[in-house]
């Protein structure tokens, strides 16, 4: 006998169907009975059983099955058999889940002979768990359902209560991606804690070297600054150079010159231009424009080009922007009333002195708002700059030269062999986390500037 | 002849048989009018009925409305301003228009101000766009309430000073005509009184051609009054006249509150 949760999400849900054939007859009957006129339609007593029937037994279910695996393994652990185990994390861990895997039947045979002598307390261990569990869901989904079906009454508001059940299940899905959130900064925090405790911070945000990989002469060094400055340099500096003046002359375009058929289909084509996989933009930039930017480079005779640019990265990385800084740009032009632009007009303003004098000023903090929405997902993106920009951490401002990002170093820090609390793999969620702070910092405040300028022109 | 005589010897504006159409839609229909020069024209009506849509074949910011075709003769001194060899910039420059939402720039109050002069090349350097600028609001009538804070933005005005601030704008460019499109509708009864007195002061100095639904308005501050309705001019006469004595009956249910 083991746990198998999704039969028993099944038996309650057969019991909850039951429940609300029964919420719905009694609720029948007792009208029928006192002549009284029911407050809620049968079905809403119905439901309200099979809610209560269903929900706190679900509930337990899916606390059940992610605490009994450890309650099991701690029964394991105390017995006599587990007295032999090695105390080396790899091996022990190895043999325990061959052990279980047996015992749940997953498995005919043991693999690693000291897993044997496990099987039975393993098999002992998840049948007596697994009977609590069952006898503990069962007792909470008849006390549920009980509860609920005794408070049935003709006057019982069934309809106001499944409403605010149904509105805290709601509330409930949403916390979900709240809490996710959550919890991912919370472990990026508490593994970024541990590389502090090797490496001080004002090391990584002020050091100038960046050598994780020296070995054993030469202490590692995890001074930040160069991948701060890569990661600047393309995602804000070269990045922005491409996407501003073309975002915005798109926009421009689109919104004041653009005959509606024309916007019709050049809309949509941009959006496209948005959903095309970075690994795609990556190819391009890696394949196509870092080996001609090199040429180009050489045939101008500029010291240290390489095939792996600052430059080839930052471009397309700004091509791939580019849809979103028009989008913004066109949003906040759009949002700009029409009276403004007519009152530039009916002075005897040109179109064009009016989008230059008028139309982008008026637009430019919704536009400010949106390219620093822009740059924050431009220092996040990881794919172009791992296959274009390099992982050479160099201070330069020469474009043609390789640079590497912060996402670039945490993909490399994280791939390859690795022990887990080494300080080259913890290195890699500090440096998460200062991105994971900077994009956010730069998210709020180009929220708010956007906000604001919404708010502006009501 | 005095100026109150309905027969306008020399008008500043000329139309002849203008239509007006959006797509397929007819707005305006066959409708002629001489504008004064020394005169405060008012154009009452029913909403909808079409004098925007006039107005704004006055000054040709029809042109910016894809759908909308005007046809007819409209003339600035004589010389036919849809002819194609007149500059929609210099017409608009000679003919000024205030909108019924005040509609300052989103820049300082001299900027909004200095705007028209700027485009149009009229002040060389900054000590005549000084001059430009404060004549403007003088005129405006706004000069004393602003003078110590030009540079602030002149969406922080007050709604009154906004519109007031729109019309120092379009006088700054030094237009013959100014065309008002319901200026005092999102006013209260004290910033539109003080429109209103501008008005008064501004009569002979610009040719006025004021849209407004309110009809005591209309009687206020105005000389002339052209009644529409449905699209065509119903009644177009003196002020006086089309108050006290309608020849026209659909013009007397009108001013009588019959509709509109
Ligand atoms: N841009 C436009 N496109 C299509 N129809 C319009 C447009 N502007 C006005 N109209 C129509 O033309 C008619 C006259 O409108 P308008 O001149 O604004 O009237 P008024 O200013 O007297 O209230 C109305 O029926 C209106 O719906
Ligand atoms: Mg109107």
């Amino acid at each position: 006998m083991t746990f198998n949760a999704a039969a028993l999400l099944l038996l309650i849900a057969g019991l909850a169907l039951i429940g609300w054939l029964a919420g719905r007859a009694r609720s029948n009957l007792l009208a029928g009975r006192a002549g009284a006129k029911l407050h809620s339609r049968p079905q809403y007593h119905g439901w309200y059983v099979a809610l209560w029937l269903f929900a706190p037994a679900a509930l337990f279910l899916a606390v059940w099955s992610s605490v009994s695996p450890a309650l099991i393994t701690n029964q394991v652990l105390a017995t006599e058999a587990a007295q032999s185990l090695p105390s080396f994390g790899f091996e022990r861990g190895a043999i325990l889940s061959d052990a279980r895997a047996v015992a749940q039947g997953k498995q005919a045979d043991v693999r690693l002979p000291a897993a044997a002598p496990l099987v039975k307390p393993y098999a002992d261990a998840s049948h007596k768990y697994a009977w609590i569990g069952i006898a503990a869901m069962l007792a909470l989904a008849l006390a549920g359902g009980l509860y609920a079906f005794t408070r049935i009454k003709p006057d019982f508001r069934a309809r106001t209560r499944v409403e605010k059940i149904v509105m805290l299940v709601l509330l409930l899905a949403s916390l979900v991606a709240i809490l996710t959130t959550f919890g991912i900064v919370l472990s990026l925090l508490f593994e970024s804690i541990r590389f502090f405790r090797l490496v001080s911070p004002a090391e990584l945000l002020f050091g100038t070297e960046w050598a994780p990989t020296s070995g054993a002469p030469q202490p590692d060094t995890f001074g930040g600054i160069p991948l701060f400055w890569g990661t600047i340099l393309i995602g804000a500096i070269i990045a922005m150079i491409v996407a501003i003046p073309i975002g915005m002359m798109t926009a421009v375009y689109l919104t004041q010159y653009a005959a509606p058929t024309v916007r019709k289909w050049v809309k949509p084509l941009l959006e496209i231009l948005a959903g095309v996989p970075t690994v795609v933009y990556g190819y391009f930039a890696a394949l196509t424009v870092a080996p001609a930017l090199r040429e180009f480079a050489v045939m101008l005779g500029i010291p240290n080009a390489s095939t792996e640019s600052a430059l080839a990265a930052g471009i397309v990385m700004g091509v791939m922007i580019i849809p979103f800084v028009s989008s913004m740009a066109d949003d906040s032009i759009n949002a700009v009333p029409q009276a403004m632009r007519d009152g530039s007009l009916a002075l005897g303003a040109t179109p064009n002195e009016t989008i230059r004098q008028v139309l982008i000023p008026a637009a430019l903090p919704g536009v400010m708002g949106g390219i620093l929405l822009a740059v924050s997902r431009a220092i996040g993106e990881t794919m172009i700059v791992v296959m274009a920009a390099g992982l050479s951490a160099n201070m330069t401002a020469n474009p043609f030269a390789s640079v590497t990002t912060v996402t670039a170093q945490i993909v490399k820090l994280l791939t390859g062999d690795q022990e887990f609390d080494s300080a080259k793999t913890l290195a890699a969620f500090a440096l998460g986390l200062v991105l994971f702070i900077v994009t956010l910092l730069l998210n709020i405040v180009a929220l708010r500037i956007v906000k604001r300028y919404r708010e502006a022109y009501e | 002849m005095t100026q109150d005589d309905l027969t306008i010897a020399d008008p500043k504006m000329k139309a002849h048989g203008v239509n007006v159409f959006y797509g397929e839609k007819q707005a305006i229909n066959d409708v002629s009018i001489d504008v004064g020069t020394d005169l405060v024209t008012a154009f009452i009506g029913p909403s909808g009925c079409g004098k925007s849509t006039f107005l704004r074949s006055l000054n040709r910011m029809n042109d910016t409305v894809a759908s909308a075709k005007v046809t007819g003769q409209i003339e600035l001194d004589g010389e036919d301003i849809y002819a194609p060899s007149m500059d929609v910039v210099q017409l608009r420059a000679r003919v000024g228009m205030v909108f019924q939402k005040p509609n300052p720039f989103p820049k300082s109050i001299y900027d909004n101000v200095g705007y028209g002069p700027r485009i149009h090349g009229l002040a060389p350097n900054k000590a005549d766009l000084d001059v430009i600028v404060e004549r403007a609001l003088v005129r405006a009538g706004l000069w004393d309430e602003v003078k110590d804070r030009l540079a602030e933005s002149g969406t922080a005005l007050s709604g009154g000073q906004q519109q007031r601030l729109c019309i120092a704008r379009a006088i700054a460019v030094d237009p013959e005509v100014i065309l008002m499109d319901e200026p005092c509708s999102a006013l209260d009864p004290i910033a539109t009184a003080k429109i209103e007195e501008l008005i008064h002061e501004l009569r002979g100095k610009y040719a006025i051609v004021i849209v407004t639904h309110n009809m005591q308005q209309a009687a206020r501050v105005s000389q002339r009054t052209a009644f529409f309705h449905l699209g065509t001019l119903v009644e177009y006469g003196k002020t006086t006249d089309i108050f006290t004595n309608p020849k026209q009956e659909r013009t007397k249910d009108y001013i009588t509150g019959r509709y509109g």
